[in-house]
């Protein structure tokens, strides 16, 4: 992906415009299991890099050590001088601690990831801070198209690569799915040169997680496709036949228009043609 | 003619003793010719092999396992295919489950069904105290099978205020019902289309920590709700078990769906006038999105070019015109007429459309497994007895180019009469 990096890198020290947190977490990464900038935050990131005339701040909460920092660096080298981060113990719940960062600071629109790649990743962070704070949150943010006067038009991501414009009462939250644009590469020198702000914040810990048992992922079964039917002829040919059991309907000796036309009610029907 | 069935057990007697000498006038009283089939003194079908197959033109006895013939002879006593499935009313529940189906394309979904079905599974573990499973449904729909479904209750929320995406006027929807019902368990489908993102803002709202990406419940004696789950954390590398909390967002095939019984489905509206909600989120429209920019994988609508395809700017302008995604086999992209990208198939995408149209596309199974979730299959080509026609729900026999460039014509046509309805109103 081409990146304007120079553009954006201008435009974020600009801090007369919006002022945009985006909340980052330690990712990991599917196969080595290393731990690295998360997908959808760094997106974020991205996300709030292109936005026109921003200053952003990034912002995490967790506990503090070397791999922990080598990924939150990892978001440093998208091209941000500093991160803001919330020291809390192993197991606490960030919620409180980030509510009273984002409360003080003067952010209008917050970013975040959808879920997160570690620990109970239930995605529901955003809606409790959201819940906390007392703002709006929408989900599957896709593009911000402008703001003005208070207020934020976006484009949220549907299924099927649809897109629906929302308009949003600023301050709000917006969480970042992979349907955004993938996140521009992380630059080693400014990962080292950027700076980390320490703060400590008194740990609230999750006590219900510890009543809870984790394990390595099980396969699922697989669902067994029943077929509840008095006759054992009828049992027979549905587990022996093909899975396309024709059914279709064949148009052949036709013109090509009444095929044309045939297709025609088809695709109307499905209200696939717009 | 009566529903008894009349036994006279002395007859049925002799008709499954073969050595009786009145077996074979007792068998052609029985039904008509020789009976082969009769329920037997439990209320099982009894068969009688030796009256099986008719006699064939060389005077040797055949049989057709196909069951043409045998469905052909069968109708002595019409097995009318009734609904067997047990009618459950459920009058004073001990508590609710509420369920809250996506309701996709305003039917329930196959995983609303899944959802329903462990609903049920909380609502009738303790068959001396039944709950009753009540569905919240926003919005116009067309589904007619909620009891088949089942749910007990239904809670229908129509009218101009619910349709659109209205996300807080939905949670205070569900808040209000919370206040009025206050079932025991909150069920939402853990999905893209809604159910996700309305179950985490519920959750949080009524304050209840969820289980969120559920694939299993179980009974639990030892857990304090008397049930346990399973979800995926960790992006799908750990499973979390504990107890089951109160708002549970479960994945598809988190349960069985229910076949067995069909319930009420009684209409109820909510006792309180539900609160005016302040929209801090004003939904504008879906946007017209450019189809050449959806992935292949995702797109809703694709036209699919084959060997078959010899005119490819008439292929391309069809796509436009269509506002379909376009896709293509293996041999289009080899000869170099289409990206490596758009490549459908075991080797490219496995793609979901909606509707997929395959012009000249011979149907390898190669192609055909990428295609394998498609719902609506169109098959252009000059070639019946291909694997692509047998597999399309519509197959149109003949020439790619001009059926293209005949449906182009076709949807011109259409563009330009909506436009005229859309300028005369
Ligand atoms: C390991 C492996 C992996 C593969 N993976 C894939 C894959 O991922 N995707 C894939 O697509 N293929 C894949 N293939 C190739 C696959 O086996 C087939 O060769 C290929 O799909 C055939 O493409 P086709 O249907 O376009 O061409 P053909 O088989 O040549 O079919 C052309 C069709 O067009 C019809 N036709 C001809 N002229 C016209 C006309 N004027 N109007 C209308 N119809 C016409 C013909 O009747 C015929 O049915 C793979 C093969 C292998 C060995």
């Amino acid at each position: 992906m081409p990146h304007d990096v120079s553009n954006t890198s201008a435009s974020h020290s600009n801090a007369s415009g919006l002022n945009v947190t985006v909340l980052v977490s330690v990712g990991r990464h599917p196969l080595t299991a290393r731990a690295r900038r998360a997908d959808q935050d760094a997106r974020a990131v991205e996300m709030a890099l292109t936005l026109e005339s921003t200053s952003v701040n990034l912002l995490h909460a967790g506990q503090q050590d070397s791999d922990h920092e080598a990924a939150i660096r990892g978001y440093l080298g998208m091209g941000i001088d500093s991160v803001g981060l919330i020291e809390q113990k192993p197991q606490a719940d960030v919620v409180p601690a980030l509510a009273k960062a984002l409360r003080a600071s003067a952010s209008q629109l917050v970013l975040t990831g959808t879920r997160a790649e570690t620990g109970e990743a239930s995605g529901v962070m955003p809606y409790l801070l959201a819940e906390a704070l007392g703002w709006p949150i929408i989900t599957g943010l896709a593009a911000v198209e402008k703001i003005e006067q208070g207020t934020a038009v976006v484009l949220q991501a549907l299924p099927r690569g649809k897109r629906r414009r929302l308009r949003i009462r600023l301050p709000a939250i917006a969480t970042v799915d992979s349907s955004a644009p993938p996140a521009r590469q992380s630059a080693f020198g400014p990962a080292k040169r950027g700076v980390l702000n320490l703060h400590q914040e008194p740990s609230e810990i999750d006590e219900a997680l510890s009543s809870w048992h984790i394990q390595p992922a099980r396969k699922r079964p697989k669902r067994l496709k029943i077929v509840k039917s008095s006759s054992a002829r009828d049992r027979f040919k549905a587990a022996a036949a093909k899975a396309d059991g024709g059914g279709g309907q064949t148009l052949s000796d036709v013109t090509p228009e009444q095929g044309a036309e045939a297709i025609f009610k088809l695709l109307k029907e499905e209200g696939v043609l717009r | 003619m009566s529903e008894l069935v009349r036994r006279d057990p002395r007859q049925e007697w002799i008709i499954r003793n073969r050595l009786h000498p009145q077996h074979l006038e007792a068998l052609a009283q029985m039904g008509g010719a020789v009976a082969n089939e009769w329920m037997g003194p439990n209320g099982v079908i009894r068969r009688n092999p030796h009256a099986v197959g008719f006699i064939g033109p060389n005077g040797i006895r055949r049989i057709d396992r196909s069951g043409v013939q045998q469905a052909a002879q069968a109708p002595g006593r019409s097995v009318e295919a009734k609904d067997a499935r047990q009618r459950v009313t459920i009058e004073t529940p001990a508590f609710m489950v509420a369920v809250v189906p996506d309701m996709a394309g305003g039917r329930l979904s196959t995983h609303d069904r899944d959802l329903l079905g462990l609903a049920r599974q909380l609502a009738d573990a303790d068959p001396a105290q039944p709950g009753a499973v009540l569905a919240i449904v926003f919005g116009e729909h067309k589904e007619t099978a909620f009891g088949e479904a089942g749910i007990d209750r239904l809670l229908h929320l129509e009218g101009e205020r619910f349709s659109g995406y209205l996300p807080e006027l939905r949670v205070a929807t569900l808040q209000g019902v919370e206040r009025d019902l206050a079932p025991r368990y909150w069920l939402l489908p853990d999905s893209t289309t809604g159910g996700g993102e309305l179950g985490r803002r519920l959750a949080a709202r009524l304050d209840e920590r969820p289980a969120a990406q559920v694939w299993q419940v179980e009974a639990d004696s030892e857990s304090t709700t008397g049930w346990r789950c399973t979800a995926r954390g960790a992006a799908g590398r750990d499973d979390v078990t504990r107890a089951l909390p109160r708002v549970v967002l479960a994945l598809a095939e988190c349960a069985d769906p229910v076949s067995e019984t069909r319930h009420a489905a009684e209409a109820i509206t909510l006792s309180q006038e539900l609160p005016e909600v302040l929209g801090r989120i004003q939904d504008m429209g879906e946007v017209a999105v450019d189809p050449a920019s959806v992935s292949l994988a995702e797109a809703e609508f694709i036209l699919s070019a084959g060997n078959g395809v010899k005119d490819w700017d008439g292929y391309h302008h069809a796509a436009e015109v269509l506002g379909a995604t376009k896709g293509a086999s293996r041999v289009a992209v080899d000869d170099g007429y289409m990206p490596r990208d758009r490549q459908v198939g075991a080797t490219g995408t496995w793609v979901s459309a909606r509707v997929y149209v395959a012009v000249g596309i011979s149907g390898a199974i190669q192609h055909l497994q990428g295609i394998q979730s498609c719902e609506k299959v169109v098959a252009v080509n000059l070639d019946e007895g291909c694997d692509m026609v047998k597999r399309a729900d519509l197959a149109v026999i003949g020439d790619a180019s001009q059926i293209l460039a005949a449906l182009v014509a076709r949807v011109e046509q259409y563009r330009a009469e909506q436009q005229e309805n859309r300028d005369a109103a």
